[in-house]
């Protein structure tokens, strides 16, 4: 079968831009919700339930309320730059989900058509810059305030997210080098290749991409741009109405972006575990779902319940990693700024170096060695792996890096002896 | 008992940990988060078990013929400590004494309960009522012919089995 081309290929692009566009939005107006019903089961309350069965109609009501409530400017704040910062902010979230595939290709009368809006060669820069990009909403909304807390809270968004930046761009190096490319489709790809999700051949990857999927998205632990308990809320102190919910809709489309590229980068995309029917892949202009023993590539045959069941997968990955991302908001406290920029620095930057170079290191072993690109490769760089993770918890464990408050009194403030007990 | 100062030994540096405190708190909220202990009470649904002692709402007690019992002897408006009750009597051609004015402002009223316990005709009553939500607070001061209308049970000011208070 032939790929999409010509106008059905503008119309397809048109409605998948629209399809995955309100299905980011919808996504994101049901995990407020989730947000709200799984904090409240966690703290052993009920949560919203009044608004509709279940409280399903909740995000709606959110919705009408933000716009129908006053919108407020603070008088000293600068005009342009305020209504700039929500802007800027939720623009570049919704715009890096543009390249990420969420299921396998649709067959349709007029050609195949890919589940993905832009399967653009860049792919991963692409979400690389355009996340980094999200700063500057953050940064001008806080510094157009004309608030102390809000200005604190942009100046810490701004050191936070360009440290962890650095650590979430290295962590990625292994990927790149493993799956060869940085097209996301071609990463899918490669990890049906190897039968091996990348979370397991590059375990600590892993590890460091989800803490500074945290730190970008500025979740908790790592909240401190928002900080309730120290800055109002920081950034978005002086926002009311639907520019908050503009940088509400950023956070948490940040947040869905992030759990759609850990599942696409570590847990296989849309691949379906244990099966090879799903696989398919554009090889030479022909869509292929492998290569036969004699390396002749296999065609594929897409069809329209395999792309609903891939795509069933993927979100099913996705809202297992929005879940995690709300169970763990509700079970850690927020680190000590110093903590942050000690973590992002001398723990995450020096451990992500250190293990490219393992892992380069063993692929080029394993390549010398002649081993090829398959299970046994996979399962080799997985030993590496668990071992540079093993050593890493160990040493990041055991009070090595993140200490308590005590721990410096303690000493500082020796204990008479002869007290009574 | 002599005073003593009680040392909290912090945890020395290699003792603690947060990777496995962490992990320890994330199966917490896991076991929470899918069991829920819920004691949330779906208020207007669900309405609490007011104790007999609940002291709210006043409700003036009628005769069969409808006349409220009350005689207008003062000392409910005398002994009040927040003085929310305004009394008038008057006096009907039998001699019988009645309210003509009886005003009490549910605002100003503390909920004592002494109002009840100096009544001798157990005429006013403390209710086992709280919702009395209204749009102006001219409605909280409840006239005579209100607080007769009232229908809620009234309170025992004290347990029958522990009347002492014990």
């Amino acid at each position: 079968m032939e790929a999409i081309s010509g106008l059905p290929a503008l119309l397809s692009s048109s409605a998948k831009v629209v399809a995955v566009f309100s299905g980011v939005l919808v996504v994101v107006a049901y995990t407020t919700l989730a947000e709200r019903r799984v904090s409240a089961f966690i703290q052993d309350r009920i949560g919203p339930n009044r608004v509709g069965p279940f409280g399903l109609l909740q995000p709606i009501a959110d919705g009408i309320k933000s716009i129908l409530k006053e919108e407020t400017s603070p008088a000293a704040a600068s005009r342009t730059f305020f209504i700039l910062g929500p802007i800027l902010a939720m623009v570049p979230a919704m715009v890096t989900f543009a390249v990420i595939p969420f299921a396998a290709p649709l067959p349709t009368p007029w050609g195949v058509v890919d589940m993905i809006i832009a399967d653009v060669p860049i792919g991963i820069l692409y979400i690389l810059a355009f996340s980094s990009l999200g700063v500057y909403g953050i940064v001008l909304g806080g510094w157009a305030s004309n608030n102390k807390y809000a200005f604190l809270g942009a100046l810490r968004a701004s050191a936070q997210m360009v440290s962890y930046e650095v650590a979430l761009g290295l962590s990625l190096i292994t990927v790149l080098m493993l799956a060869g490319n940085v097209t996301l489709t071609e990463m899918v790809w490669q990890q049906q290749q190897l039968d091996l999700w990348f979370a397991l051949p590059l375990s600590l990857a892993f590890l460091l991409f989800v803490v500074s999927s945290f730190a970008e998205t500025n979740r908790l632990p790592f909240d401190m741009p928002e900080a309730e308990s120290e800055l109002v809320t920081g950034y978005h102190t002086e926002y009311s109405a639907m520019k908050f919910s503009m940088f509400f809709i950023a956070e948490y489309s940040h947040m869905l972006t992030a759990s759609a590229l850990m599942a696409t980068l570590f847990l296989g995309g849309w691949d379906i575990p244990f099966a090879t029917w799903d696989d398919a892949f554009w090889y030479e202009g022909v869509l292929i779902r492998g290569f036969g023993p004699d390396g002749a590539p296999l065609a594929a045959s897409p069809a329209w319940w395999k792309t609903l069941f891939t795509f069933g997968v993927f979100a099913l990955k996705t809202g297992f990693f929005l879940l995690f991302f709300i169970w763990v908001r509700w079970t850690l406290p927020r680190f000590r700024y110093d903590q942050v920029m000690q973590l992002g620095w001398k723990v995450m930057l020096p451990t992500a170096l250190a293990y490219i170079m393992v892992m380069a290191a063993s692929m080029l072993i394993l390549d010398q060695v002649g081993l090829p690109y398959g299970f046994a490769y996979g399962l080799a760089l997985t030993g590496v792996s668990l071992v540079c993770t093993v050593l890493f918890i160990f040493y990041l464990d055991d009070d090595r890096i993140i200490k308590g408050a005590g721990a410096r009194r303690a000493v500082s403030n020796p204990v008479p002896t002869g007290g009574g007990d | 008992m002599a005073i003593t100062v009680k040392t909290m030994h912090r945890p020395e540096p290699g003792q603690t940990s947060y990777l496995r405190a962490a992990a320890k708190g994330m199966i917490l909220t896991l076991r929470h988060m899918l069991s829920p202990r819920t004691v949330t009470q779906q208020y207007p649904e669900e309405q609490t078990e007011l104790s007999p002692r609940w002291r709210g709402t006043h409700r003036m007690e009628v005769h069969a013929d409808g006349r409220p019992k009350c005689v207008a002897c003062g000392l409910c408006p005398t002994v009040c400590p927040a003085n929310c009750i305004r009394l008038v009597g008057g006096e009907d051609d039998q001699g019988n004494r009645y309210p003509i004015v009886f005003e009490i402002d549910e605002f100003r009223c503390i909920f004592c309960g002494m109002c009840q316990e100096v009544c001798p005709v157990e005429a006013i009553h403390l209710g086992q009522h709280f919702e009395n939500a209204e749009y102006t607070r001219e409605r909280f001061v409840y006239d005579l012919d209100r607080l007769m209308e009232q229908d809620h049970p009234v309170t025992l000011l004290w347990d029958p089995s522990d009347p002492a208070g014990e």
